[in-house]
């Protein structure tokens, strides 16, 4: 045998059989249980799956649920990348709030809109740098480090806005908030953009393969030459900016800077969609698919919630209760089960 | 001591895809250390689970005293007197040796622990052993020869019959071996049964009375000891002729010349190792000799640059380059396979493949990816080239057997194509087929003109592979061993010289 990898890299020879078959494996049981969800809502409320062009704009249940989880899937991108590398960045939420306060000030201040974008941006790139180098550097554990921002950040946000609640007017980002490009709604576009980049990231550099091998094997990682502090801070520069990105969207929603409430708890959410993807918090993998189909969960059934008419006291203990029959129903002993009984009634 | 004859009858099981046993007759005598041996995937390990309960059968009995007995949990093993030590010893390392030793099981008083009457019971149970130590101190304090007598010790009971140990003897040095031993005849004379499992031919010879061997799943040999002698055995486990003794020798002629690839000098680090001279040239093994503790993983981790050195010069090519990190050492053409696997060298969770190009794809960068088509060929290559037995590439590496997660990591270096390797300890924990081939693949890449370091604590590998030999004593290079006149007697004299 020639041990010669040069050689080795040329013609290349059949496809891997088994690689897609297992991703789709993979995706089966969150897709399983979005159908489920949506199936009951059919039920609930005729005309669940209708959709109708209005004034060029589309409607429908269905684009409500992609447009209202649209910031949420954008924050659950990043996290999927920061757990992959078996960490965690418990700041989004106040990212988000910081960058609200941020781009309305500079809008007051009378900078241009895309200046402004780029601004922000700019900060919640510094926010995860923030989060990376007290991970990465001082070898801070991520729930501790990244916590300290999340009850900082929101601080700092309430400071800029000076106790307020700030608003503005801007075309602009109205525009890529709750605007329409073609038929679709702008920010619809704004998350699949935010999802076409983090596959990218992941699946065409070897980025992804580094972030998932941190994850993996940190020490292992450092042993075989990859720079794995580099890789965990970029893993929290993509969360910074991604929830930069939804603080936009939600802070140009409502045309205003809300330090309090903008996306608070959103990094609980961010974390389930993550895990309802079925990722492991002890990281080695980054399920991107499988993240978005998560956030469609969480937000289906909300949506579902509102349109059943259910009081709206309800609509947590609800909204538990589902997630919890998700997470079953990708805990192992019960897709055995599953798995066991499909089998039985074929044969 | 009431002891009784534990017989496994017809016992099969199946995984998905895999006969791991098939219709397996084993009977464990009162009195005799039984060795269980075979290569990595002979089915030893689903045995020794089925008979302590951890796994269930797909077939066949398991008979005490003649009278059949269920084991559906490790619980209903160990009430019939079945105890077992696996190969990774799971204890806790931070709670002390008494907490460990009556975890699960601690004395109550008035509802509470109490932890002098667990102490009490601690020292009772490794007085059975012959250990006297302080049991309030945390188990993670003591070496691991001690950490694995407290492990027998918890497996030990008051009924044990029969006490499984999975390689007790794979962390230890010669000395805690001999101790370990010097137990196991104790309680033998005891009556008990003792199943060891181990890749120590040597040890079988020392200790066992009776040997089954295993291969495929099936038993392909069973007889007293000294009615299997060693070639036979090996043949055995392997189903073919190991080569001749006189055929691993090397080549006589050290085909090493022209300028030093590697070379190292006054390269040390307080109190992990005194300053040492290196030099490797292309077709080059460097074996690195010495007992336990004496500095080998960490003159491969100096050089690798993967523990800090505060003294020393290196040169590659003659021009002086700085290596401070494992990752300075790749640019420079540096390979390094770690000795624990599972820690630092594998990502598990990762697939066949992305470990496989996990090095050459950190050489290029992580802008300049591997193609999909480009990663299959290459891991496909190498899963053939080094014969690592996996159902196809994308399999997690952490379902492999220890030989073959052994051979993904040369893998791995190999495709990044060094000059330079630093293998520690390529042979640990691995069966003989693989020990083997990977003591081939060492000698063949000298052939093409690799400068290799190998750190090795088995002295017949060192002397078959070595082009010359540095021997390692007390943290310090105390001897350099070249040409045609490397014997085994040779290193042990220079390790044992004062």
């Amino acid at each position: 045998m020639r041990l010669d990898p040069p050689a080795a890299l040329q013609a290349p020879t059949r496809r891997p059989a088994a690689a897609p078959k297992f991703s789709e494996w993979r995706a089966f049981w969150p897709l399983l249980a979005l159908a489920l969800i949506l199936l009951v809502d059919a039920f609930i409320s005729p005309g669940f799956f209708t959709i109708r062009l209005v004034e060029g704009r589309l409607y429908g249940s269905l684009i409500d649920i992609l447009y209202r989880g649209a910031p949420t899937a954008v924050v659950a991108l990043g996290m999927a990348v920061v757990i992959g590398a078996r960490g965690i960045d418990l700041s989004v939420g106040a990212v988000i709030a910081i960058a609200g306060a941020v781009m309305t000030e500079l809008i007051h201040a009378g900078m241009s809109a895309p200046a402004v974008l780029l601004a922000t941006l700019l900060v919640s790139l510094i926010c995860g740098l923030w989060n990376g180098a007290l991970v990465a550097l001082l070898d801070i554990q991520p729930i501790i480090a990244t916590l300290i921002l999340m009850v900082a950040g929101r601080g700092v946000a309430q400071m800029i806005d000076a106790g307020t609640i700030v608003t503005f007017r801007s075309d602009f980002f109205s525009a890529i908030s709750t605007g329409r490009l073609g038929p679709a709604p702008s920010r619809i576009v704004v998350a699949a953009a935010v999802y076409a980049l983090t596959w990218a990231a992941m699946r065409r550099t070897a980025l992804g393969l580094f972030v998932e091998s941190v994850g993996a094997n940190a020490e292992a990682s450092r042993l075989t030459g990859i720079d794995a502090k580099f890789v965990t801070i970029s893993t929290y520069l993509i969360s910074g900016v991604a929830a930069g990105i939804a603080g936009v969207l939600i802070t140009s929603d409502i045309r205003g800077s809300d330090a309090n409430n903008a996306g608070l708890w959103m990094e609980l959410d961010a974390i389930l969609a993550v895990v309802l993807g079925g990722a492991s918090l002890n990281g080695g993998r980054v399920y991107i698919f499988n993240t978005l189909i998560g956030v469609l969960i969480i937000q289906s059934l909300t949506t579902s919630i509102l349109v059943s008419g259910l009081p709206p006291e309800y609509n947590l203990i609800v909204k538990a209760i589902v997630v919890f029959l998700c997470l079953l129903l990708q805990a192992r002993p019960v897709r055995q089960a599953v798995s066991g009984m499909i089998w039985a009634k074929r044969t | 001591m009431q002891t009784a004859k534990v017989e496994l009858i017809g016992i099969s099981k199946n995984f998905p895809g895999v006969v791991a046993l098939d219709n397996v007759d084993i009977a464990f005598q009162p009195g005799e250390v039984h060795a269980l041996l075979g290569e990595n995937g002979a089915g030893k390990s689903t045995l020794i689970k089925i008979m302590t309960g951890a796994l269930s059968r797909d077939a066949g009995a398991v008979l005490i005293n003649g009278k059949p007995v269920e084991l559906d949990s490790p619980a209903a093993a160990q009430a019939v007197g079945i105890g077992a030590v696996y190969q990774e010893v799971n204890l806790i390392p931070s709670l002390s040796v008494a907490a460990n030793l009556t975890l699960e099981r601690q004395p109550r008083r008035f509802g509470f622990i109490s932890w002098r009457k667990a102490a009490e019971d601690a020292r009772v149970a490794l007085k059975r052993l012959d250990v006297s130590i302080d049991v309030e101190r945390p188990l993670g304090s003591y070496s691991l020869a001690i950490q694995h007598l407290v492990a027998i010790a918890r497996a030990l009971r008051e009924d044990t019959q029969v006490l499984v140990l999975d390689e007790p003897t794979a962390s230890l040095d010669a000395r805690e071996v001999e101790r370990l031993f010097a137990i196991l005849r104790d309680l033998k004379a005891r009556g008990l049964a003792i199943v060891f499992i181990t890749h120590f031919l040597d040890q079988v010879y020392q200790i066992a009375d009776r040997i089954t061997v295993l291969r495929n799943g099936r038993r392909v040999g069973a007889g007293p000891t000294s009615a299997l002698p060693q070639v036979e055995l090996v043949s055995l486990m392997l189903g073919h002729e190991l080569q001749a003794v006189e055929e691993r020798r090397p080549p006589a002629e050290a085909k090493a010349e022209g300028e030093p690839v590697l070379s190292v000098k006054e390269l040390g680090a307080k109190r992990v190792m005194a300053p040492f001279d290196l030099e490797l040239r292309a077709g080059d093994v460097l074996g690195l000799a010495g007992l336990l503790g004496s500095g080998r993983t960490e003159t491969a981790k100096l050089v690798f640059g993967a523990s800090a050195a505060d003294s020393g010069a290196i040169r590659v090519d003659g021009k002086p380059v700085s290596i401070r990190s494992p990752r300075q050492a790749i640019r420079l053409g540096i390979g390094f396979c770690p000795e624990d696997r599972k820690r630092e060298g594998l990502m598990l969770e990762l697939t066949v493949r992305e470990n496989i190009i996990l090095a050459l794809q950190t050489k290029r960068g992580w802008l300049r990816l591997l193609s999909a088509a480009e990663q299959e060929k290459i891991a496909s290559d190498m899963i053939r080239a080094l014969g690592i037995a996996t159902p196809d590439a994308d399999k997690p590496v952490g379902q492999l057997s220890g030989g073959n997660q052994q051979k993904v990591i040369l893998a791995r270096w190999l495709v990044s194509n060094p000059r330079v390797l630093i293998l520690d300890e390529p042979t640990r924990g691995i069966d003989v087929g693989a020990h083997a081939e990977i003591v081939a693949l060492i000698r063949r890449l000298c052939a093409e003109g690799m400068a290799l370091l190998v750190a090795s604590s088995e002295l017949d590998e060192i002397v078959a592979f070595s082009t010359r030999v540095a021997v390692l004593r007390d943290r310090r290079k105390v001897a350099e061993i070249s040409g045609a006149k490397i014997e085994r007697d040779d290193i042990v004299q220079a390790i044992a010289a004062p």
